[in-house]
């Protein structure tokens, strides 16, 4: 009775035809962040995300990436748990000055190349805290930044988009 | 009301002997205020603090501390015979965490970064073998300085600021917000806003419940019910999304009523959403019922009791599971759920399970108020624009995690010339340290999870 009930619950979402009107974007958006990644690093993408002092709603979309609509970890993109198996670091949020320090510790724990991803209008330039004394400023006055996702919150659609232009860029200049 | 130090005094006392809770200390330079629960209404009661000093309402009443400490903090207030003088929001100082004396301890330390995608702070834990002996957090590291970017600022940005304290309770925040606004002006908000508010509120309750109920699942190994309580989740923001422009509803709620109107189009978005979590939620809820694996960790686990739940006034769920029948929405009470029919669920357990539970029971009632509010909602204008007075006006909403207190004083060009914001989670983060207690360190994240304490609310 479980085994059949989990498996219905398994199988309903996954196999529903999905209703959003992005779901074709994300899928072919999804495919190339998967091709961009093997071509740039010859396997998945790792990433370690740091709030540097979000309000959270950066977090709760982030979070939203691995949930089973969005599922990121079918083209290759994976959290981590330590800065140390990271190549990419997802940074949110005015930096705090208590936070500062952290940032950069764990800035210095991930192992080159490493790429840096400031997501929200908080870790662009201090956003609505800029002007507190409470708060350094963008994620750039801490840590070098390779690209940044507009957005209060960003989507997870749009969180996705911008690990491409991510991935694309870095091929680039290589 | 300005007191004297008596009063003031006679009022921690009271608040010690359990005859009032407290519902909220806060200062500005030269003042000191605080809010009081007693006998279902809230008062507010200032001091003067000649020489910036005060008496310490934390040395009779222990809730009280970690806001003094962030008081002296903020704005240099010294409350006399305050048990504890260490920095809280502010870190400039070396931390001296609390000494652990005994055979065989050890200490953990964990955070302030951590290895899930959650905000930051830091977690000491003493431990003997398995066994937590104390955890003593520290928090503070996402403090932004929201109090002294209020003051001075425009109403509209101040009201950008509010929905910003904490993202997951952007809806609860900016109503709070708004209500104090609202009274400190004598502004009166449509009807037809004040329900789309209301809406927008049990979206947010019913949002930010579904994931956690999942993520307390995934804390205790069990994936598939994250997944699908995610999936519902991700359902919920999706339609909040389409009815009103925002997947969280930032900026939707502002001081005179709504930013953004439901169109028929979204009514009709929000029957069929009701209709999902009726359909799907119910079979998950049997699901984590009948898993013995699952509910072997949150039965027993994380317990809290009901004494200290009533001594800290904690809000919310983490209350509700404790025995404290307290929910804003009722007490004081705000439009237009006077007119609407809802339960408030409350056990006595205090465990995790029980947590999950209370969790469990107001998702449904939050579709039910959705509904109730969809079939009479009023029409007419969303936004009424407030004069620009000088005024003070306070407020107490019940987001999803519990009671939000908003005070604001306005000025006369119709700036903000001071506002203090308190999180539920100011009386549940030093609930967590003790319903640790004696608990194995490997359920600390499910602990940790059941609570779902805000650090960006709290900090500030
Ligand atoms: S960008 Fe918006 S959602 Fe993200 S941390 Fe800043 S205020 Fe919060």
């Amino acid at each position: 009775m479980r085994t059949l009930l989990l498996k219905r619950l398994v199988q309903g979402p996954l196999t529903e035809p999905a209703p959003a009107p992005d779901a074709a974007a994300l899928a072919e958006l999804g495919a190339q962040v998967d091709r961009a990644a093997r071509r740039r690093l010859g396997r998945s993408l790792s990433i370690r995300e740091v709030d540097a002092g979000s309000c959270n709603g950066c977090e709760l979309e982030i979070h939203a990436l691995n949930n089973i609509v969005y599922d990121l970890e079918r083209f290759g993109l994976r959290f981590v748990a330590s800065p140390r198996h990271a190549d990419v670091l997802l940074v949110t949020g005015p930096v705090t000055r208590n936070m500062r320090e952290a940032l950069e510790r764990t800035y210095a724990a991930t192992p080159d190349p490493k790429w840096v991803v400031a997501v929200g209008d908080c870790a662009r330039d201090g956003g609505i805290f800029a002007p507190s004394p409470a708060c350094v400023g963008g994620v750039s006055r801490v840590v070098p930044v390779d690209l940044h996702i507009a957005g209060c919150p960003p989507t997870p659609l749009a969180l996705l988009s911008g690990l491409l232009a991510l991935l694309e860029d870095a091929s680039k200049n290589r | 009301m300005i007191v004297h130090r008596s009063d003031w005094e006679q009022a921690a006392a009271r608040l010690q002997a359990g005859e009032a809770s407290l519902v909220a200390l806060w200062g500005e330079p030269g003042s000191a205020h605080m809010a009081l629960l007693d006998q279902n209404e809230i008062h507010t009661l200032s001091i003067a603090c000649d020489g910036g000093r005060y008496p310490s309402v934390g040395r009779l009443h222990p809730p009280a501390i970690r806001l003094e400490r962030a008081m002296r903090d903020l704005h240099g207030l010294e409350p006399d015979g305050l048990p504890d003088t260490r920095q809280w929001l502010h870190h400039d100082e070396p931390y001296r965490f609390l000494p652990a004396e005994g055979e065989s301890l050890h200490q953990i330390p964990v955070g302030p970064v951590h290895a899930g995608i959650i905000e930051p702070g830091h977690f000491r834990f003493t431990a003997n073998g398995e066994t937590v002996v104390r955890l003593e957090e520290r928090l503070g590291y996402v403090h932004k300085g929201t109090e002294q970017l209020m003051a001075g600022a425009p109403l509209e940005r101040a009201a950008r600021l509010a929905g910003r304290v904490s993202g997951d309770s952007t809806v609860a925040y900016a109503l709070a917000f708004a209500h104090a606004v609202e009274a400190a002006s004598g502004v009166e908000p449509p009807p037809r806003a004040v329900w789309l508010r209301a809406l927008m509120a049990e979206l947010e309750r019913l949002a930010n419940h579904c994931g956690d109920i999942g993520a307390v699942c995934n804390d205790a190994a069990f994936v598939v019910l994250h997944a699908q309580f995610g999936w519902l989740r991700e359902q919920v923001l999706r339609t909040a999304a389409r009815c009103f422009g925002h997947r969280l509803m930032m900026d939707c709620v502002v001081p005179g009523g709504v930013r953004a109107d439901l169109a028929a189009e979204g009514q009709h978005a929000l029957r069929v959403l009701a209709a999902l979590v009726r359909s799907r939620f119910p079979e998950l809820v049997e699901v984590y019922d009948n898993t013995e694996s699952l509910k072997d960790r949150t039965v027993g686990t994380g317990i809290l009791t009901p004494a200290l739940a009533a001594q800290f006034a904690a809000g919310g769920y983490v209350g509700r599971a404790s025995g404290r029948a307290f929910d804003a929405r009722r007490t004081p009470g705000y439009a237009p759920y006077g007119e609407l029919e809802f339960d408030v669920p409350v056990v006595q357990a205090g465990d995790v399970n029980a947590r999950v539970w209370i969790r469990v029971r107001e998702v449904g009632q939050s579709v039910a108020l959705i509904e109730q509010l969809l079939a009479a909602l009023p029409t007419g204008s969303i936004y009424a624009e407030a004069r620009p007075s000088a005024g003070e006006g306070l407020a107490l909403v019940e987001g999803f995690r519990g009671d939000i207190f908003a005070w604001v004083r306005m000025r006369s060009d119709g700036h903000v010339e001071r506002c203090h914001l308190r999180d539920p989670s100011w009386f549940q983060w030093p609930l967590l340290e003790a319903a640790i207690e004696g608990n194995i360190v490997a359920d600390f994240p499910l602990c940790n999870k059941s609570f779902n304490c805000s650090y960006s609310g709290h900090d500030l």
